[in-house]
């Protein structure tokens, strides 16, 4: 798409919109101590003339980049060099406003820093999208983009900010939660793929049990999250209690155990109905095919149907994933661990820092989910989408 | 040889298939002709038990089918169907070698025969080989799917509508090739069609099904030239008797000693292209030539007397 020279490119206006909104907003919140609120202060407020003026040109090069071209590369660069100019910018005012204040003192970053890094990451996710990388690019980018995340969290340039302090006061429990949110997530995952791949493929062959277990499931998907795991506490509790053995499996109506089966419930809809799918989707004529070359059940399930089926089963599991890693917040409020544990102790607290030490990682592990399965389902697509 | 004997499929109240006996001579073509509904289908999806028949039964060398497990005499027939059934994820390679993997052939053995049967349906093995089904064209889709019935030298090949998905020009290439190649290998084909030009062309017997009853079993030049009912006249078309009759013809069977003028026809080509070359250079008689001699001649006379109707 070539457009006359001195034209501005539609995406880039709107992140520019969202970036300019961004500088003239608050840029870091100031605070006495980590619950009282706090004051806005302005990008240009806190740090010496010469160098917040270097940084908001950095960010403003950035987004001008964006506006001004539509190929991607270059809009690329302008996404890191404004990422940097941020970074630079919201660790020198933390560094700055920190510099004379008492020792319980905050810096957070304020609605301009969020408005900022949401323009900058739509830039560079709009330019990674318009590359059209292959799987393996896709990957590769994944992996420096987080190298380069973790690089800049182990720096030390925003130990200043206050959910980092809120990290260093608790990081041997964020691991700890870390793990049992994978554990929650994955788990369930793996639980109700166990469940759902062979529920999918006996429900795809007998119209009378599809029929039967797709609303039920559909109704469970139905049940608001809060309430499917109040729905846990009582019945977990009563297994617990009276089935044999049950209570020294850790099965108890609070805990794992019951935020591990939500979820799990939550996760057959998506895994049934999406193996249902991909194996009503196989070609007739190839199946028929199969059956008339002398292929056995299995012989056709493994080398005919599955495969073919593979790209939208791994699409539910996408669905799945992501799904579980925002549930998995929830168990934090029965006692099931993960990072809700931090966003429900900061609700309680009132401590924006702390619910943000809880809700960031999960946003975050999200993301990478979702962007590693969509190159899985990729990558398991052999054959272009118009022929299968 | 295939027999068939007494074979019924019953559907509730229906007969599909009604009683059906017929003997299918090895290294032939057997054409099943009928309009939808007429239990062709059904049929043959009994010889490969895809369709379990309600009585009767049948025997290929005398083995009989109902003795021996589904998958283990689908594996010993070949199928060809519709709109080719290739795996769309499996390279043409992959796709041809599928009976023989079943089979537990050694990888040396698939890939010759894979190549060979390549070569055989006119396309390089080394172009063709390692290619989707979704970079074929319909037709060279067809031709796998065919090689892919044919690839564990089966002793029967089933093919229900091979064809009906290509357009007239390819699908007239196709038939040349499936008879040329059935010609080569001598082999043994059920060939299920609604369309009587194909059966006639392909037939070396018609089997003609109405209503799951077989109506008529017969060589081609007999379906046209004495129908066993009325149904089997209107299969064949008034307007068209005599043009298929003679579509069946070699020229060489009504040729004569003595010379003509112009352009010569080949005496393995039938009387129906003689006519046509005849009225369209306006002459009375042509003259035949075999491997490139001229060997006599035809006559206009000898054959409209040919297209007339047998006593």
């Amino acid at each position: 798409m070539k457009r006359a020279a001195g034209s501005v490119s539609p995406t880039g206006l709107l992140f520019a919109a969202i970036g300019g909104a961004g500088l003239a907003l608050p840029f870091v919140t100031f605070r006495e101590n980590r619950i009282v609120l706090g004051e806005g202060v302005a990008a240009w407020a806190a740090v010496p003339p010469g160098a917040a003026a270097f940084c908001i040109a950095a960010i403003l090069g950035g987004l001008i980049i964006g506006l001004a071209t539509d190929r991607p590369w270059p809009r690329f660069g302008g996404s890191l060099v404004g990422l940097a100019g941020l970074l630079a910018l919201l660790s020198a005012s933390a560094e700055a406003l920190l510099a004379d204040a008492l020792d319980l003192a905050r810096v957070a970053p304020g609605a301009g820093v969020w408005m900022l890094l949401l323009a900058l990451t739509l830039l560079m996710a709009d330019a990674l999208s318009a590359l059209k990388p292959g799987p393996s690019a896709r990957a590769a980018i994944l992996v420096v983009l987080l190298g380069a995340l973790a690089a800049v969290l182990a720096s030390g340039l925003l130990a200043d900010i206050s959910t980092m302090q809120e990290y260093r006061a608790r990081a041997a429990s964020f691991r700890a939660e870390t793990i049992r949110h994978l554990w929650l997530a994955f788990g369930s995952l793996g639980a109700a793929a166990l469940i759902g791949f062979p529920l999918g493929i006996l429900c795809h062959r007998r119209a009378s049990l599809r029929a039967a277990t797709l609303p039920t499931l559909s109704l469970l998907q139905t049940i608001p999250s809060l309430a499917m795991f109040g729905i846990m506490i009582p019945i977990l509790g009563w297994v617990g209690a009276t089935v044999p053995g049950a209570r020294s499996l850790g099965i108890a109506g609070i805990g794992f155990a019951p935020a591990f089966v939500a979820l799990l419930l939550y996760s057959l809809l998506p895994v049934v109905s999406n193996t249902v799918a991909g194996l009503d989707a196989v070609p007739r004529a190839a199946q028929e095919a199969a059956r008339g070359m002398g292929m056995t059940v299995a012989q056709r399930l493994r080398t005919v149907e599955l495969p073919l089926a593979l790209p939208v089963m791994l699409a539910g599991i996408r669905i799945v994933l992501v799904q579980n890693i925002g549930l998995a917040v929830i168990a934090g409020l029965i006692g099931g661990g993960g990072y809700g544990t931090f966003v429900f102790q900061g609700l309680n607290q009132t401590a924006t820092d702390l619910i943000l030490l809880g809700a960031l990682p999960t946003v975050l592990l999200a993301i990478v989910a979702g962007v590693v399965m969509d190159i899985l389902v990729d990558a398991t697509r052999k054959i272009p989408e118009e022929s299968a | 040889m295939i027999e068939i004997d007494a074979l019924t499929k019953i559907y509730g109240e229906t007969r599909a298939v009604d009683a059906v006996s017929m003997t299918v001579e090895t290294s032939s073509i057997t054409a099943i002709v009928g309009t939808s509904g007429s239990g062709k289908t059904t049929l043959l999806r009994m010889v490969n038990r895809l369709v379990e028949p309600s009585s009767g039964e049948v025997r290929i060398n005398g083995e009989r089918t109902a003795d021996m497990a589904p998958y283990k005499l689908r594996r010993r027939i070949g199928y060809a169907i519709q709109g080719h059934g290739l795996f769309p994820h499996h390279s043409v390679g992959r796709n041809i070698g599928a009976v023989p993997r079943l089979l537990g052939w050694s990888k040396k053995d698939i890939r010759a025969r894979v190549d060979e049967l390549l070569e055989l349906f006119g396309m390089e093995p080394d172009a063709f080989r390692d290619r989707f089904p979704h970079e074929l064209s319909g037709g060279q889709q067809q031709r796998v799917g065919v090689a892919r019935a044919l690839a564990s030298r089966p002793d029967l090949m089933l093919m229900d509508e091979p064809f009906g998905a290509l357009d007239p020009i390819i699908r007239a290439r196709a038939q040349e090739d499936l008879r040329r190649i059935q010609r080569q290998l001598g082999s043994t084909i059920m060939l299920v069609t609604h369309d009587m030009d194909e059966a006639i062309r392909l037939g070396d017997r018609v089997a003609v099904m109405d209503g799951g009853k077989l109506v008529q079993y017969a060589p081609p030049e007999e379906i046209v030239s004495r129908p066993a009912s009325d149904f089997v006249a209107e299969m064949v078309g008034d307007n068209e008797r005599p043009i298929r009759l003679l579509a069946l013809i070699p020229v060489a069977d009504a040729m004569e000693e003595g010379n003509a003028e112009g352009p010569a026809v080949a005496a393995t080509a039938s009387l129906r292209d003689a006519l046509a070359m005849g009225l369209w250079s306006a002459r009375d008689a042509l003259p035949v030539e075999r491997d490139g001699e001229v060997v006599g001649r035809v006559t206009m006379d000898a054959i409209r007397a040919r297209a007339e109707r047998p006593e």
